[in-house]
């Protein structure tokens, strides 16, 4: 079966200076991975360039076998996208936003109804589907985005810091959502600064610098650092050099 | 010894939001004071009424002796705030978003750099770039610097962590108690519950209300369930079934371990009982003290 990602030395620069540097690695089908690294070690420029937006400077990257140099338009099927400020329009209502990006992956009518009314059925926001979704709390405006960025059922999901500023309680129910698109076989792709929800991950890669210095389940990286939290790994590991 | 802060039955309403109800709080001088509630409790609006950005509604609000409407003028200077949402100039590079803010307060980089140092020094090696291609986390920085360049007495910040990562986090908070040791009173909110245990006090907002004001040890105490830690191989079963059972109250994961909240007088002998049951393997249950996380949760649901 085809690896979720798979990258070879895939690189970014910015002029002179290199925010992905070489990164190698692979997620399998199925897997929920950690895409762990201090502010500026280069995720977001890496999942910019794995979601087909970012041209990279070098080396080279499938997802779902496509190649993100020339097969950009089957990358997009096949996967959903969580940015890291925000990915829902705050001027389109709760339903309007499902149906617009229910639209774009080209699902039918018939369909998109039904899935917009699955949505806020199962996110209880059926008293606020009608109003603007810049009114709702940020909780739920994070759940919903995850669940429109998984509208056309992707096979892999990428979210860029879904629980940045979230509570505890709703970060949480965040949580148990991953889980289940997981359950059901999709892919998580998930940044965090959150590093209790490292714990939640099958794997984890930390970035220092624009280089990934680690990667490996939770369990093996505690031991290997004598370290009884994944707080206590990555304060270990983080502080680059100049990268802060 | 003189309140910083004094807030008096403070309302604020929108369209069709009481964002704020009826809170008063005093905040003492010197002290470090966090703010914790979830996103849409009022806390930003409270920050925009004591920073004099927002009129009350009703009620009245003293900073440093002066009052946040009829004072706002000779208040400014003395307040630092840094907004939870981006305050900076994308287009300006980090140097000159630094500089121009010094420039509004009628000081320069210099005079006050010594209390930036710390932070400051990490954005250094990027000070010509511009303040838009910054990383999530570097402008979190950068904002904060911009609100202390002017060395206020009280300093307000509104979610000054969020995006930023474990190891800058734990040095922004070192940060914090030194600018706090020098007199610095300081409001912080925070959706890290670890940070919420390093105020001197704080108080926990919901739905515009505050639901209490406590030493972080208070906080927890107020905690007065049966909590255990539990573990076993498959997680996400184990959620499920912990959920199902007829004794948990509530079950959230904590880590690598899950917190389970359970009726009065259950034991771990019972949720063994349950568990293997369930053919759970690698069981692991132990009886836990609350932290402030489990507490703060607990009320949240209370007042849910
Ligand atoms: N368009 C750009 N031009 C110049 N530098 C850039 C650009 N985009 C990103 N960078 C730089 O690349 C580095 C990596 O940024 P990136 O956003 O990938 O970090 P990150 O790991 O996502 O950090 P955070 O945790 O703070 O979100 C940073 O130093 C950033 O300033
Ligand atoms: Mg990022």
């Amino acid at each position: 079966m085809d690896k979720a990602v798979s990258t070879d030395k895939l690189t970014k620069r910015f002029g002179d200076f290199v925010a992905t540097n070489e990164i190698t690695f692979d997620v399998a089908q199925g897997e929920i991975f950690g895409f762990l690294g201090a502010n500026g070690a280069g995720k977001t420029t890496a999942i910019r360039m794995l979601c087909g937006l970012l041209k990279p400077t070098s080396g080279s990257a499938t997802i779902a076998g496509f190649d993100v140099y020339r097969q950009t338009e089957q990358i997009k099927q096949v996967i959903g996208y969580m940015s890291q400020r925000f990915s829902l329009y705050e001027d389109l209502t709760v339903r309007e936003n499902i149906r617009f990006y229910g639209g774009i992956y080209g699902l039918p009518k018939t369909e998109l109804r039904r899935k917009a009314d699955e949505i806020i059925q199962t996110l209880e926001l059926g008293t606020v589907a009608d109003k603007l979704v810049a009114s709702l709390p940020l909780g739920w405006k994070q759940r919903l985005a995850f669940s429109v960025a998984l509208v056309h059922d992707p096979r892999i999901v990428f979210l860029d810091e879904p629980t940045g500023g979230v509570d505890p309680i709703t970060r949480r129910q965040f949580w148990d959502m991953i889980y289940e698109a997981a359950n059901r076989g999709t892919t998580i792709f998930v940044t965090t600064h959150y590093m209790d929800e490292a714990e939640y991950c099958n794997r984890v890669s930390i970035m220092v610098d624009g280089r990934i210095k680690a990667l490996d389940t939770p369990a093996a990286m505690k031991q290997a650092f004598g370290v009884d939290s994944m707080d206590g790994v990555f304060q270990i590991l983080a502080r680059g050099t100049s990268t802060k | 010894m003189m309140d910083a802060i004094q807030i008096e039955q403070v309302s604020k309403a929108f369209a069709d939001t009481q964002a704020v109800s009826d809170v008063s709080l005093t905040i003492q001088a010197g002290e470090l004071f966090g703010l914790i509630g979830p996103d849409g409790a009022g806390k930003t609006t409270l920050f925009k009424i004591l920073v004099t950005l927002l009129r009350p509604d009703q009620g009245k609000a003293v900073v440093n002796g002066l009052d946040v409407v009829r004072d706002f003028r000779k208040l400014r200077p003395l307040i630092g705030y840094m907004p939870g949402r981006f305050s900076l100039y994308p287009d300006l590079s980090v140097e000159e978003n630094l500089s121009f803010f010094a420039t509004v307060f009628g000081t320069t980089i210099a005079a006050n750099y010594e209390l930036i140092r710390d932070i400051y020094g990490q954005l250094e090696p990027f000070k010509n770039r511009r303040a838009g291609a910054l990383s999530g986390g570097m402008k979190q920085k950068l904002a904060l610097c911009c609100a202390l360049i002017h060395k206020p007495d009280v300093l307000f910040l509104d979610e000054p962590t969020t995006g930023v990562d474990a190891v800058s986090r734990k040095e922004f908070w070192e940060m914090l108690h030194r600018l706090n040791e020098r007199g610095l009173t300081i409001l912080v909110s925070t959706p890290y519950m670890d940070e919420a245990g390093q105020c001197d006090r704080i108080a926990l907002m919901q739905t515009g209300r505050i639901l209490a004001v406590d030493t972080p040890g208070g906080v927890e105490n107020l905690f007065q369930k049966p909590l255990f830690a539990v573990k076993a191989r498959d997680t996400y079963r184990l959620i499920q079934d912990l959920r199902a059972a007829p004794f948990t109250e509530t079950c959230y994961a904590f880590g690598e371990y899950l917190h389970l909240t359970t009726r009065p007088s259950v034991t771990a002998g019972t949720i063994h009982g349950y568990l293997t049951g369930k053919q759970h393997e690698f069981v692991d249950i132990k009886p836990i003290k609350a932290g402030i996380e489990d507490s703060f949760m607990a009320l949240m649901q209370d007042h849910g």
